[in-house]
């Protein structure tokens, strides 16, 4: 088993964070690479990136979205009990350069996964602007995490509760009109990524985005997780899970998450049903 | 000789009791249900006894085959079992699943003029029976040699490496990337033909003997094979099978509902999808199937898309029916389950809807021309023969290559032109120091069996390494 050593709740309960122990994984993950977990025997195996790692004390920090049945029932796990399955680190790590000027933008549960990447770009002497959003602000999720990854930080609310009124690519046209920005790191739900893409376009800005198609084993072996990029298939577990923003067919990814829909809507709806009569 | 094998091919075989064609298609429990000691006994008297069988020759193991047959026809079942396990460390497996009319029942002399000896049967008989009744008693092990040996990954042949190795006193662990040890055996052939308890059973056995087996471990990623030898281990066996979908790389393959049969069989084998939702892991639901390829693959993925209620499921293959690589007896049971077989058919592209479904394809009629490299006609196709087959799943199952995850993150052991590990056939030395290499890695998708007598041959070669030095 894999103990989960500290719970939180953020974004009123929508995002959960797990500090894991697996040692192994900790000693050997990189930023942009992810795990995948499986709760129990009858399980799901879900990929989720590590938001954070500590290889001294041999843990792994994950950060999602209570989305459906699997984070749901993950949602659920106390600290003390754990996940039955961790497999890791999978993907490939990100390539970490000085560029020059950088701006990362993260949207939702992005946040989570852009952080570590975040910092890693700013570690090795990049100037790193980073524009964050959610919903409200009751929704943000780790502002403190990105000020401290970043030089300057910028914030959106959809509904202007707080920072700017409006979303992320608003503030990202305007930074991008500063002028001299060498890359643009884009993570957060598909349409997101797909209008910064669109943006970063007309900018002739190199754009890197983090793709998160449904996956099987992680490892290339199913194809489950192909993916059009420039025109040619991509498995994102092992080719990815980044890519070239300007070259990824966003519409195939989004039709291609939704393929068992009507699957997971059901199965969600039962586990909250015989959770909450318990 | 020849009089006394046409007597008994007279005799006529012993045949396997079976679920009914029309239930079984709808269930996943296994289909042959097994002989009973009257059974094997009378099908053991069959056998010629043969003093140079043939039947040996056929098997790639060299099993003694008449030795066994005779002590089950002496009803000692437990000098059977012992005397298989010589040679084949998972009969249960084999006994179901080998190719045997063209391998060991293939060369088997009574089968010249009827029915060859059941030896499939008999050898699933043996390990089925001790399972059942056996003592449970392990084999001794020798006096441990304080030698570490790595087993990467744990299909049939790494098991085989790994159970070898034990009873020679090494210390051995296995890496397994999946949460689950069994390779192919338990991802890919589904329960009605490989009940997955008979699996859990041998790695078991295994891990009684000594083993440790670590799941969750991708070697190449969680640990490299450097870090492994710095961990102190002596000597790695890699038998990481043949792990990479091909697909047809036609037009529309990104539909929703085109699968890899790794995906599909993944799906349904190892996270158990066919129980969803009491598990949590979806699987499609094709009313109507398509399959493409012709191989035990293809034949496991319909089969099993039968069994998951499809109304319609058709295995459409470019050759003809004497080219279909699938064991004769999968062929068999799934036209008895009511597949259809779309002979000398090839995909051309696939047809979608606005949300990016599925709902059909387009197909070539092909006619066999000249033979090509691989000695069989080629198929070509018929111009302007082009027809739509209606379908809302389709399971692609045109082979598998070597999944350069591992292999990729070590360069210093060579590879052929298509990814797999170049090793010595005799002992499975690669031409990394201290490092084997086995079964479908090496020889791309073959047989249970084959990845087996791999695994054996290298295991020899990693206890000569380990007692006298490279
Ligand atoms: C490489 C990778 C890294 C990821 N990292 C994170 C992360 O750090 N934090 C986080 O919150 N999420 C992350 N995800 C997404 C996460 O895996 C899914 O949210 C999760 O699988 C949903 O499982 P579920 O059973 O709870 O929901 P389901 O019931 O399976 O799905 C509920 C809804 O989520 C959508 N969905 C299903 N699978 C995915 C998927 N793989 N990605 C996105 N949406 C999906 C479905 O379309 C459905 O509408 C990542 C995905 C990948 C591939
Ligand atoms: C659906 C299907 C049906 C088949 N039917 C038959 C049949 O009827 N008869 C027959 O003889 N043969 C059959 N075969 C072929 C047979 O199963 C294979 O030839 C055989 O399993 C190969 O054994 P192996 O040990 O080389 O590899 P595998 O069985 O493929 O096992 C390899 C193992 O290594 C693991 N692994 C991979 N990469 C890593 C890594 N980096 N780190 C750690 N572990 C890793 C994998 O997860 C897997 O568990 C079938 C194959 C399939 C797919
Ligand atoms: S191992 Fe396979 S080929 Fe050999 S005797 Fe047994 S069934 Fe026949
Ligand atoms: S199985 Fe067939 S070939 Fe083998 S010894 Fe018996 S009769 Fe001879
Ligand atoms: S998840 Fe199976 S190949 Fe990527």
């Amino acid at each position: 088993m894999f103990k989960i050593v500290k719970r939180q709740e953020m974004s009123q309960g929508t995002v959960i964070l797990n500090e894991i122990e697996a040692p192994l994984i900790a000693k050997k993950a990189k930023p942009g690479q992810f795990v995948i977990l499986k709760a129990n025997e009858t399980g799901e195996r879900i990929p989720l990136t590590m938001a954070d790692t500590n290889p001294a004390k041999g843990t792994i920090t994950i950060i999602y979205m209570v989305v459906g049945k699997s984070t749901a029932l993950f949602k659920d796990l106390k600290v003390g009990e754990g996940y039955q399955d961790v497999i890791g680190p999978l993907g490939k790590a990100t390539h970490l350069e000085k560029v020059g000027k950088v701006v990362c933008v993260g949207g939702g549960t992005g946040v989570a996964v852009l952080h570590p990447i975040t910092r890693g770009l700013k570690e090795v002497g990049n100037d790193v602007t980073c524009i964050i959003g959610s919903r409200n602000k009751g929704l943000l999720i780790m502002e403190e995490h990105m000020k401290a990854a970043s030089h300057d930080l910028r914030i959106c609310t959809d509904d202007g509760s707080y920072g700017h009124h409006g979303f992320v690519t608003d503030v990202l046209k305007d930074v991008l009109k500063g002028g001299d920005i060498k890359l643009v790191v884009a993570i957060g739900p598909v349409p997101m990524m797909k209008a910064v893409s669109n943006i970063t376009k007309e900018f002739n800005v190199e754009t890197m985005v983090s793709l998160n198609p449904i996956m099987v084993d992680g490892t290339g072996m199913c194809g489950g997780c192909r993916v059009t990029v420039g025109g040619k298939t991509k498995f994102a577990c092992v080719d990815g899970p980044e890519f070239d923003g300007h070259q990824v067919d966003y519409d195939e990814l989004m039709l291609r998450l939704r393929a068992y829909q009507e699957e997971e809507r059901k199965c969600h709806q039962d586990y909250c049903t015989i959770r909450d009569a318990k | 000789m020849s009089e006394t094998a046409g007597k008994k091919a007279q005799i006529g075989r012993v045949a396997m009791p079976e679920q009914e064609a029309k239930i079984r298609a709808r269930n996943f429990l296994e289909v042959p249900t097994g002989y009973t000691v009257k059974m094997a006994q009378e099908e053991a008297s069959r056998c010629l006894q043969c003093k140079k069988p043939g039947c040996v020759e056929g098997c790639p193991v060299g099993v003694d085959i008449p030795g066994f047959i005779d002590l089950i026809a002496q009803g000692d079942m437990t000098g059977a079992i012992r005397n298989l396990w010589g040679k084949n460390a998972l009969p249960a497996v084999c006994g179901r699943v080998c190719p045997q009319e063209v391998q060991c029942e293939g060369k088997c002399i009574v089968g010249k003029k009827g029915d060859p000896v059941a030896i499939g049967n008999l050898e699933r008989f043996c390990a089925d029976y001790e399972r059942e009744h056996g003592t449970g008693e392990l084999p001794p092990t020798a006096s441990a040699t304080g030698k570490r040996v790595a087993v990467v990954g744990s299909g049939p042949s790494g098991l085989t490496v790994a159970g070898d190795l034990i009873i020679k006193g090494h210390d051995v662990t296995i890496f397994e990337a999946f949460h689950k040890p069994g390779g192919v055996l338990v991802y890919g052939i589904p329960e009605f033909r490989l009940p997955k308890a008979i699996v859990a059973q041998e790695v078991n056995f295994l891990e009684r003997l000594g083993v440790n087996v670590q799941c969750n471990a991708v070697v190449g990623r969680t640990v490299s094979l450097d870090e492994l030898f710095e961990e102190g281990y002596d000597a790695i066996y890699v038998g990481v099978g043949a792990g990479l979908p091909k697909f047809m790389n036609i037009p529309g393959e990104n539909y929703v509902g085109i699968l890899s049969a790794n995906e599909y069989l993944t799906r349904a084998n190892l996270m158990k999808a066919y129980k969803y939702p009491e598990v949590d892991t979806p699987i499609p639901l094709g009313k109507n199937v398509v399959v493409l390829g012709a191989g035990n693959v293809a034949m496991d993925s319909a089969r099993t898309a039968m069994r998951l209620g499809a109304e319609s499921v058709k295995i459409v293959y470019r050759r003809s029916r004497d080219e279909m690589p699938a064991r004769s007896a999968e062929i068999h049971h799934a036209e008895e389950e009511g597949i259809e077989l779309f002979l000398l058919t090839n995909p051309t592209r696939y047809i979608g809807n606005a949300n990016g479904r599925l709902t059909g394809m387009e197909c070539l009629r092909m006619e066999l021309g000249e033979p090509d490299a691989s000695g069989r006609r080629r198929p070509v196709a018929v111009k302007g023969s082009e027809f739509e087959i209606t379908c809302d799943l389709c399971i692609v199952a045109v082979g598998s290559g070597a999944n350069p995850l591992l292999t990729s993150e070590t360069p210093d052991m060579k590879l052929n032109k298509w990814g797999n590990v170049h090793a010595d056939e005799k002992n499975g030395k690669t031409t990394k120091p201290r490092v084997w290499a086995g079964g479908d890695i090496v020889t791309g998708a073959a047989t249970v069996i084959l990845a087996m007598g791999a695994g054996r041959a290298a295991a020899n070669s990693i206890h000569d390494y380990l007692t006298l030095g490279w």
